[in-house]
């Protein structure tokens, strides 16, 4: 069953939360309009996490977003951590929950979980699409909102693959009614990795799910090629052109929630919010 | 005929450095590409690693940084996180620390390692009103002997054989060098922050005691209760009383 209350991020800028930033949040958040929380972070029992993100999530809108769940795993979706997320969900009330279209856990022989920590990838075919779409009714039933689904960056292509990635994510739209994470620096990451168009990866996508924009740093690197090699690390500024493709998604969607993704190499205050503040300046003129 | 990449398979090749990128993976050339693969496996041991540290900050000092990453790349294969809690990963880490030959000449490493998984959990326990000290001193001497107490979720205790409080706090806290012989230590929590505190010999087995119900006066037969009190106190591990 989906939410009826219509609650949703502002179309404004938004920061990943870390604990490091949470008096210049309280007291100087600049044009900061909403933070985001890795859900796997806040669901202890209780202390100090639980206690900021409920001091937090009564000054601004949150955004609850997992990494866990392992939505395109070939197993079933772990219950107990569904049952962790729905608890999360409940009492915080964040205006928007995304998880990503990845996998992370692997069952091995004797049914044991084994979780990977890392967004790893999967080839979009029929059978894919089918059991991702499952795994999304299955976390939309068990928390009761509509979810966001992220797409990857992406280093390699499965050959199996038989959709391009923007035709699986429509059609998990279409089949299950979730919403989409269109996280901008990955598509550059994984158009220059796997030598598309960014732009043409835009032009393809569905807008109308998109309920949120990423943003973040990337690495450079070369393959054994001498092609480049763009690691997604948000260990640093948003590079140029992401900020380029950033222009061209807003001149195509108009303003989205936008949030500056740093979670390595975490700044200062005032380097984070000037982050911010490059987004707030593109999105103000579409606003 | 296509290959297909189970995630098996995919996770094999993740974790054995030595495997063979799964044919069926390749860069946009249509060629196998290690380097590209290399992405994901450097992610999963990189991140597994430094969630590693950062539960065992103390261990990781006390064996240097480059025995440790070492080391948690043969943990982390071995004793894999059984779910996203990453803050939960590492239960086994003691056990497998008494058992790895390579960190035998520091036999203290298992005791220091269970203390720091104890403040973890102590970060993240339910939160917990501590008991007003008042209710303490107004109980008549008959009333505290059948007295019970009650503890913090995130009160918890250890008897090493080793100076295991004071390794923890010369490194953790710039406390002084650590001297021989067994201690005993309480954690708890105060506020938010989670504290390590000694215990008096035969302080632990008297407070698990009282954690399991049995009323002061049995617990702390022949026990001094004073210094007792001070550290269950000074470690915010009392939460109520049923005189």
């Amino acid at each position: 069953m989906l939410d009826a209350t219509p609650r949703s991020l502002p179309h404004a800028p938004g920061v990943g939360y870390k604990a490091a930033h949470f008096n210049g949040l309280m007291d100087d958040p600049g044009p900061v309009g909403w933070i985001e929380v890795h859900a796997e972070n806040y669901m202890g029992a209780g202390g100090r996490p639980l206690a900021q993100l409920r001091a937090l999530s009564e000054r601004l809108p949150l955004s609850v977003h997992g990494v866990g769940l392992s939505i395109g795993g070939e197993g079933r979706l772990d219950p107990e951590h569904l049952a962790r997320l729905k608890h999360l969900i409940g009492w915080s009330r964040p205006a928007s929950f995304s998880e990503h279209l990845a996998w992370a856990t692997h069952l091995a022989h004797d049914g044991a979980p084994e979780y990977l920590n890392d967004l790893l990838p999967l080839p979009y075919t029929a059978a894919t699409l089918a059991r991702v779409c499952d795994h999304v009714d299955e976390v939309q039933e068990a928390t009761g909102t509509r979810m966001l689904l992220e797409n990857p960056s992406s280093y390699l292509l499965f050959a199996e693959s038989t959709y391009p990635e923007t035709e699986f994510l429509r059609q998990v739209v279409r089949r299950t009614g979730c919403g989409l994470l269109l996280d901008v620096n990955n598509v550059f990451v994984s158009a220059t990795n796997l030598g598309f168009s960014p732009e043409g990866y835009i032009d393809a996508f569905p807008f109308d799910a998109v309920g949120e924009l990423h943003l973040g740093g990337h690495d450079e690197d070369r393959d054994e090629d001498g092609a480049p090699l763009l690691i997604d690390s948000h260990g640093r500024e948003v590079a140029d052109p992401v900020w380029a493709l950033y222009r061209h998604v807003l001149e195509k969607a108009g303003p989205r929630p936008t949030l500056i993704e740093w979670d390595n190499d975490v700044p200062d205050w005032p380097t984070l919010r000037a982050e911010a503040e490059r987004a707030e300046a593109l999105l103000a003129p579409v606003r | 005929m296509t290959s297909i990449v189970t995630q098996g398979t995919f996770r094999a090749a993740l974790l054995d450095p030595r495997a063979a990128t799964p044919a069926g993976l390749t860069g946009p050339a249509g060629a196998t590409s290690p380097r590209r693969f290399a992405v994901y496996r450097n992610n999963v041991a990189a991140s597994l690693t430094e969630a590693l540290a950062n539960g065992f900050p103390v261990v990781a000092k006390l064996v240097g940084e480059r025995f440790f990453r070492a080391m948690a790349g043969v943990f982390l294969r071995a004793h894999p996180p059984a779910s996203p809690m990453l803050t939960r990963w590492g239960e086994d880490f003691p056990h497998f620390l008494a058992g790895f030959g390579p960190a035998a000449p520091l036999p203290y490493l298992p005791d220091v390692a269970r203390l720091e998984l104890a403040l973890r959990r102590a970060y993240h326990a339910a939160d917990a009103p501590a008991l007003d000290t008042a209710r303490l001193g107004r109980l008549a001497p008959d009333a505290l002997v059948t007295a019970r107490l009650h503890f913090a979720p995130a009160a918890w205790t250890l008897a090493s054989s080793h100076p295991v409080h004071a390794i923890w706090a010369a490194n953790a806290q710039h406390g002084p060098k650590p001297g021989h012989g067994p201690q005993e230590v309480l954690v708890g929590r105060r506020g938010f922050h989670p504290v390590a505190t000694l215990l008096p010999p035969g302080g632990a087995a008297v407070t698990r005691a009282l954690m399991d119900g049995v009323p002061l006066g049995d617990a702390a037969e022949g026990a001094d209760l004073a210094p007792l009190l001070a550290a269950w106190l000074q470690a915010g591990a009392l939460t109520d009383l049923e005189a």
